[in-house]
């Protein structure tokens, strides 16, 4: 590949046709990448006309809660007439993926909603990226946002990730690393897909309180494992057991708002979060060898700059970013240079970039990666300037090409190797689509189109099969799901 | 579709709710009520743009002239039992409603007809029959939306005109109002694709070695062309249900690819073949007894060359075959002034030679249909072409 087309492609979506004739002035790649950064809006228009949907999950988890209390009084009084099945419908509320008829009205019409929301925030996270003037930045958000998985399968959740994402970790994709950390890891969405919002500390006022009164709450280590794990040091990062307990217990009192019974008690932090202070764990705690004694929230907020600031993570991070931009197995000399530019500068996320820029592991001539399907699905978008399509038929077509976002199977995100996306199946559902969004869209020029999304990298084999496709529409089609579309 | 569980649960219904859900719109065809003059207001017009030039000589085999077995004697078996037509042809047989239509007198086949376009590329040749120029790109409108205009101009109000596609085809754009619709389970994969892709991954150990085991997996789970044949009754059936009512549009166009047979010919061609009769038999079914007055116009950009190639397959060509079809068609006939097949007799030493205009063909008859001048008709829907309007296309 060239270096034009390994900025269109590699760094950014690839080429958005229609607006690469206009009269930008000529320069290099790397320049137009660096220029990117400052150029790039953490919050354009259509963002910043969303609606607000961050009590929406403290609202179902309350009707959802309520429901529950009802069902209970029923059961006790006449345990005939509930029987499993209507146990079963209350759990698939839970599950997400249950019988929506069974379930009460109102709690029935609250998923409904959670589900166009979701669908809503799918589809304003697909134009972003297809409209982008700033692709390389957009990548950005989409990896720091899958590093920073959440996914839309529990009661609450569904309102949720998209504010993760465009409120969280978008602003932040050129700041610190530990503020990315803290925003990412203590936002709604993520306190509620890995259970922190009902975690109290075993020591705390709240924990002798409903000892008394209610069903056994306690301590939940979902969230502190995996931030260790996934999010910070990476596995074998050196923490062990203790770690995880410790950090759990600084993590308590971090939930979310609107929770009836908690939320007098709820002092509102930034990014929607609450923090219960008479659920946290009281005391000082001992965490990869520092203490801390801070109180309350601050505690958590600590460590989580310490884990930020740790050779582990700085290696973790750079490993993964390296991947996505330089291969599968990426070579050792960028890690290490991302490495040493995140220890050097205290995990400047705009210098890492800047270090992506300049290293010449990343300008290799050679494709090193397999487009996953929601970067070939941008890219169609972009090259074919397919526009207008509803909240439903974008997120079906991810549905399609297997990556749906806010939905990977793990709070690891969705993989990013060759192997999990390469498969025959999913390469004839690009086949298909391809031929679909061609028949679409207006189809003039395509060879042309096609030297200028892939500029001095395209193939003698792609040239001479779309000059003999049959008409302009086929020849899109084919140029959808020729070789260069499917790796970067 | 998301969050609220998984409405795929089976692969067919994977596929159709794919066609549908993306691309193609599920909105439901608002045509405005109109008045029409009577003349035009009773007549159908449907105009079938074969895309990637359709080989004549294997849709209507002039198996009786002695230069066909010469280049072409390894397809004569596949006619030794197809319906024979005036003159020495053979009507190719997967084209079995058609031939029905031809010997029941409800369909003409033109020879040897080609556009104002000599050369060789599809995109220009398309351009061409689309616009009705001379030149490609010469004009930006199209034939069709022009017909349009004219038959508005003969008779009070412009008919209604419907693409049956996502996007307006070139030969329907222009200033006279016309609407395009795409029904959701149409159109499918088409083979021919699939095959190009299967070509285009041929160089590509990673793509290719994906594709040949998708599609050994598809080959064991599913019969090759059922799933388009389907589509083309789906698409024939639509097409009548848009046109049949009084209210309904009285000229419409649908395309159909999958004809550019560089390899393997008498497969890819019989396949394809297969999914144009199926479309038309069952618009003629659904049509009802406005197929009476009906016409249907099957054309392609050129034709294909005389001899096969070293793929068993042609290249592109010059001259090749058109057909009318309808309840309105005065049928069984052969027009052709048939060049012969002899080495001489082709076009720079490979092409069918062209002998009729194709625009004088489709002039003549839409003028026979809409009861306009013929010759006001070949001159504003085809300008540049001096050619005679065929006449007699038509029932009188």
């Amino acid at each position: 590949m060239s270096r034009d087309s390994i900025a269109l492609n590699r760094f950014g979506y690839g080429l958005r046709w229609r607006e690469t004739m206009s009269g930008a002035p000529v320069r290099s790649a790397e320049a137009a990448l660096v220029a990117e950064m400052d150029r790039f809006d953490p919050r354009p228009p259509a963002i910043a006309a969303r609606e607000d949907t961050s009590a929406r999950a403290g609202e179902i988890l309350e009707l959802i809660r309520r429901n529950r209390n009802m069902r209970g009084r029923a059961e006790r009084s006449a345990p005939a007439t509930m029987g499993p099945q209507g146990r079963t419908a209350a759990m698939a509320g839970d599950a997400m993926g249950g019988p929506l008829a069974e379930l009460p009205p109102d709690i029935r019409r609250a998923y409904l909603d959670g589900g166009r929301i979701l669908r809503r925030d799918i589809a304003l996270k697909v134009n972003l990226a297809a409209r982008s003037d700033t692709p390389f930045i957009e990548r950005l958000v989409h990896f720091w946002s899958n590093h920073f998985s959440v996914s839309a399968g529990k009661p609450g959740t569904q309102h949720q990730v998209g504010n993760h994402e465009f409120s969280a970790i978008r602003p932040r994709v050129l700041g610190r690393f530990s503020d990315l950390l803290k925003a990412a890891v203590l936002h709604p969405a993520m306190l509620l897909y890995l259970d922190q919002f009902q975690s109290a500390g075993p020591n705390s006022r709240f924990q002798r309180r409903v000892e008394r009164t209610g069903p056994e709450r306690g301590l939940n280590e979902n969230l502190a494992r995996e931030v260790l794990e996934l999010h910070t040091l990476g596995v074998g990062g050196g923490y062990g057991q203790a770690d995880v307990t410790e950090f759990a217990r600084a993590l308590t009192g971090w939930t979310i708002s609107g929770l009836g019974r908690i939320e007098r008690f709820a002092e509102r932090r930034a990014g929607g979060a609450s923090f219960v202070r008479f659920a946290h764990e009281p005391g000082t705690l001992r965490i990869m060898g520092q203490s801390y004694a801070q109180a309350g929230p601050d505690q958590a907020l600590a460590v989580l700059d310490d884990l930020a600031a740790h050779p582990a993570t700085a290696r973790h991070v750079a490993t993964k970013l390296a991947r996505h931009f330089a291969g599968d197995d990426p070579p050792e000399s960028l890690v290490a240079r991302l490495e040493r530019d995140f220890l050097g500068t205290g995990g400047d996320l705009a210098s890492l970039a800047r270090t992506l820029i300049a290293s010449p592991e990343v300008w290799v001539t050679e494709r090193v990666k397999y487009r996953a399907p929601f970067e070939w699905l941008i890219s169609v978008l972009r090259l074919t300037g397919l526009e207008g399509l509803d909240d439903k038929r974008i997120a079906g077509a991810l549905r399609e090409l297997g990556q749906l976002p806010w939905r990977a199977p793990s709070p690891a995100g969705y993989d990013d190797l060759a192997g999990s996306w390469a498969g025959p199946d999913a390469l004839v559902r690009r086949v298909e689509l391809a031929e679909r969004v061609a028949r679409s869209v207006p189809a003039g020029g395509v060879l042309a189109r096609a030297h200028s999304a892939f500029p001095g990298a395209l193939s003698a084999n792609t040239r001479v099969w779309l000059s003999r496709a049959e008409s302009g529409t086929q020849a899109l089609g084919l140029l959808l799901v020729a070789p260069e579309m499917m790796r970067r | 579709m998301t969050g609220m569980g998984d409405t795929i649960a089976n692969p067919i219904n994977r596929r159709s709710m794919l066609a549908g859900s993306l691309v193609l719109g599920s909105a439901t065809l608002a045509l405005p009520r109109m008045v029409f003059a009577r003349t035009a207001g009773s007549r159908n017009l449907l105009f079938m743009l074969l895309r990637g030039a359709a080989d004549g000589l294997a849709m209507l085999a002039p198996v009786g002239d002695p230069g066909f077995a010469a280049l072409r004697e390894r397809t004569l078996p596949d006619y030794t039992a197809a319906r024979r037509a005036q003159g020495f042809f053979a009507i190719h047989p997967a084209l079995d409603q058609v031939g029905a239509a031809y010997e029941r007198g409800e369909a003409v086949f033109v020879h040897a007809a080609a556009t104002a376009y000599r050369e060789r590329s599809h995109f220009d040749g398309q351009n061409l029959l689309e616009t009705g120029g001379t030149q490609p790109y010469g004009l930006k409108d199209g034939w069709l939306n022009r017909l349009v205009t004219l038959a508005g101009e003969a008779h009070g109000a412009p008919p209604r005109a419907l693409a049956i596609a996502p996007t307006m085809p070139l030969a329907l754009r222009g200033s006279a109002p016309a609407s395009s619709y795409a029904p959701s389970a149409l159109p499918q994969a088409s083979g021919d694709f699939m095959d190009r892709v299967a070509r285009l991954y041929a160089g590509d150990g990673q793509l290719c070695a994906l594709w040949a085991q998708a599609m050994e997996t598809r080959a064991m789970a599913e019969g090759s062309d059922a799933g388009n044949l389907r589509d083309a009754k789906t698409a024939g059936e639509l097409a009548a249900s848009l046109m049949r009512e009084e209210e309904g549009a009285r000229i419409a166009m649908i395309e159909l690819g999958g004809w550019d047979s560089h390899a393997n010919q008498p497969v890819q061609f019989a396949r394809s073949a297969r999914q144009l009769d199926a479309l038309l038999g069952a618009y003629r079914a659904a049509m009802g007894s406005a197929w009476d007055r009906t016409l249907v116009l099957v054309a392609t950009e050129f034709g294909r060359t005389a001899r096969f190639n070293g793929t068993n397959g042609t290249d592109h060509g010059t001259a090749g075959a058109a057909i009318a079809m309808g309840g309105a068609v005065a049928g069984r006939r052969v027009i052709a002034d048939w060049p012969g097949l002899g080495e001489r007799a082709l076009h720079e030493g490979r092409d069918l030679a062209a002998t009729t205009a194709l625009e004088s063909m489709l002039a003549g008859a839409a003028a026979e249909h809409f009861a306009l001048d013929p010759k006001t008709a070949m001159a504003r829907l085809f300008p540049g072409r001096i050619a005679a309007p065929l006449a007699g296309i038509v029932r009188g």
